[in-house]
């Protein structure tokens, strides 16, 4: 099965490509308005009072924010909690780390198997890859993340991995790849289908790998949230269970958890709740009859701390990776989630990515947001994304590289001279004066090819009359 | 130096924000409004019922021979219970039943085929539940282990209805959850579902694709 891609990708170069591809794609077009109607309906129908739902997302907040505020406490005391529940803790600086991590876990226990509940860690270290490398087969049993990984391709949304498919792609994509099916677009019979074949999957495999919602350092519990009970599957059926994670996904309390899991399941697909909540807290106990012998909790960094290191940006490990803020960003339905090229799309992906990446892979995502703020309005921890995304275009144009990997990268002399002869202008009424009057009379001198912007748009031209003059003119009538 | 000395020292070094206090998590469940019992109950069934579960109201002493109907009508053949529990026990004393149970008794990687193949339904008992979401709340043990709740088609839950907590901070607290939490606990609201594919939804992914709970009221015969 072919690969997702590694994490050396270089997302910035061809994002413009891959954005206007997708903009003339009808196909793709159609299936994410549809799909993002429906989820924008289905989010606002789940949270009927505007008061009630900015006092819970001021406490999912709250509640992100003291994680935040103690992260390295409560991840010792997360990682002392579950040791003495019997969970083996890691650590991970990077993706190789993480996979030679799990690669050294399945080679003790000479493991050629493994099944994987929904996680977008282990897509963003490049997980499958490296298991394929080493020959153990890592097979997604998520519906629409087998879906895709079927049709050899990434993720195209965090929630809904699919959502880029029609039913008949899908349809023709079992007839082709599913041994001994025949065509049937009845989802039901779809469904009946991925089921069949993963049962047989989760009874044979010997490691089941799962990402974490949120890990609490109070009990020592990964908590994971799912509808299918494939996640429950990769938790309980094989002998180990090794859980992904990034580092801010801690919570201090137990009861932090039943608050957010007010705000998660709404905000990402609008149902009241998921059809399964796992506490998981150990492995099984000697005379538990199933369960896995050995739990593992894996705690990425890969350039988290970077995030973490500065005030500001701090604020983008508040996400509890609902999905809202894509659901409801006009550049992600247009374009999709392939266009980014990184593992996390949408207004989340273009501020967690330079961290992950680099600014110099992933400055051209912050420019694809028109600041609207639709993702500030429906994030249920409030995280500031419009701020966060101005910020990052300045690390990506300032004259020195700054703190961030990668920073300064974007910058183009010629461009930077334009700007600054501008805000001197700007600066200085008596200049501004003068030179808007001059180009209000030489407006014929502006040129009619004006590079991407007339690409899509009529050329810019000044106005015969400044603001200025219009404004002196005598009112009429 | 380690990767984890790497990184938490890294965290440490970061500037310090402004200082956050424990967010108040209770003060908000405190503002939600105290119900009875029978308003928990109705409650809980509307919602679970929304989620595409059965509800069957009954009673401590009707259980067995509803669950027996029902498997009957729905075809059902063999019914997983557990290891020594109290409902096994009164299924199994039960007269002249179709139903053939079979018990949870040895590890699951001794018998994984047959638990996946050729059971067609499972009871275990419900250790409390859930109103506002829908939901209910099981601890898998040596008796009744996880897979009962996952692997047969058909989850046939027993729930006494004067365990429903109003949410799952109340049902949390109230149970003092903090203080010892089990191996593995679950929340469950409704069978296996799935809209992966056009956002349509569909029932039995991976899991269970009928749950029927057996909602048994104390006092006066419901039924």
């Amino acid at each position: 099965m072919s690969q997702n891609q590694t994490v050396h990708f270089h997302p910035a170069e061809g994002f413009a490509e891959r954005s206007r591809a997708a903009v003339n794609d009808a196909h793709l077009r159609r299936s994410f308005r549809g799909a993002m109607d429906f989820l924008q309906a289905k989010r606002l129908s789940q949270f009927p009072d505007a008061d009630e739902l900015s006092a819970l997302r001021d406490l999912g907040k709250a509640i992100r924010l003291h994680a935040l505020a103690n992260l390295p406490d409560l991840l010792e005391q997360l990682e002392a909690k579950l040791q003495a529940n019997g969970i083996q803790v890691h650590w991970a600086e990077t993706p190789d780390q993480a996979n030679a991590i799990v690669l050294d876990i399945a080679h003790r226990h000479d493991a050629k198997n493994m099944v994987k509940g929904k996680s977008m860690v282990s897509e963003e270290i490049g997980l499958n890859h490296a298991m394929e490398v080493a020959g153990i087969e890592a097979l997604e049993t998520d519906m629409g993340e087998y879906i895709v990984q079927l049709a050899g391709e990434a993720p195209s949304h965090i929630i809904m991995p699919a959502i880029h498919k029609t039913r008949q792609q899908i349809a023709e994509l079992f007839a082709a790849k599913v041994p001994g099916v025949a065509y049937t677009d009845n989802v039901d019979e779809l469904i009946r289908i991925g089921r069949d074949v993963l049962r047989k999957k989760f009874a044979a495999a010997e490691i089941g790998l799962s990402g974490v919602n949120f890990a609490v350092a109070e009990t020592g519990t990964l908590y994971l949230v799912e509808n299918e009970g494939n996640g429950r599957m990769c938790t309980s059926v094989p002998k180990v269970h090794i859980a992904v994670t990034g580092i801010e996904k801690v919570v201090a309390k137990l009861e932090h958890v039943a608050l957010l899991n007010i705000l998660l399941p709404r905000s990402a697909t609008g149902q009241a709740v998921e059809t399964y909540q796992n506490f998981i807290s150990g492995p099984r106990k000697p005379d538990e009859l199933d369960g896995p012998d050995e739990v593992h909790l894996i705690l990425l960094d890969n350039g988290r701390t970077q995030a973490y290191a500065d005030v500001q940006l701090r604020a983008t490990l508040q996400c509890i990776r609902c999905g809202a803020c894509m659901n409801h960003c006009p550049v992600y339905a247009r374009i999709g989630g392939h266009a980014y090229g990184t593992t996390y799309p949408g207004p989340i992906g273009a501020i967690i990515s330079p961290h992950l990446l680099g600014l110099e892979a992933t400055y051209a995502l912050a420019t694809a947001s028109s600041l609207c703020g639709a993702c500030v309005e429906v994030c249920p921890v409030r995280i500031p994304i419009t701020d966060i995304l101005i910020r990052l275009r300045n690390e990506a144009q300032a004259a020195s590289a700054g703190k961030l990997r990668g920073g300064g990268r974007a910058r183009k002399p010629l461009q930077s001279s334009i700007w600054l002869v501008w805000s001197w202008i700007y600066g200085q009424p008596w200049l501004y004066r003068i030179v808007s009057w001059l180009m209000s009379r030489g407006r014929a001198l502006a040129p009619s090819n004006q590079g991407a912007w007339t690409r899509s748009r009529t050329p810019l031209n000044p106005a015969p009359q400044r603001l200025r003059d219009l404004l002196r003119r005598p009112a009429s009538g | 130096m380690s990767a984890r000395e790497n990184i938490l020292g890294r965290l440490r070094r970061a500037p310090a924000g402004a200082p956050v206090p424990l967010p108040d998590v209770a003060a908000w469940f405190a503002t939600t409004p105290v119900e009875d019992i029978a308003t928990r109950a109705t409650r809980f069934k509307a919602n679970i019922e929304a989620a595409h579960a059965e509800v069957h109201e009954t009673n401590a002493a009707d259980w067995p021979s509803l669950l027996l109907e029902i498997a009957v009508q729905k075809g059902l053949g063999r019914l997983l219970v557990g290891h020594g529990t109290a409902q096994a026990e009164v299924l199994r004393s039960q007269p002249q039943h179709q139903l053939k149970l079979v018990s949870y008794e040895q590890p699951a990687a001794t018998w994984r085929s047959e638990l996946f193949e050729n059971i067609d339904c499972a009871l275990t008992a419900a250790r409390s539940a859930i109103a506002s979401t829908g939901s209910l709340i099981l601890w898998p043990d040596a008796s009744e282990p996880r897979l009962m709740s996952l692997v047969p088609p058909v989850h046939f839950v027993l729930l006494d209805a004067a365990n429903i907590h109003a949410d799952l901070h109340a049902a949390m607290t109230n149970e003092r959850w903090a203080e010892a939490m089990p191996t593995n606990a679950l929340v469950i609201s409704g069978p296996s579902k799935t809209a992966d594919i056009q956002q349509t939804l569909a029932y039995g992914a991976h899991g269970p694709r009928e749950l029927i709970v057996l909602l048994c009221h104390r006092g006066a015969k419901s039924s």
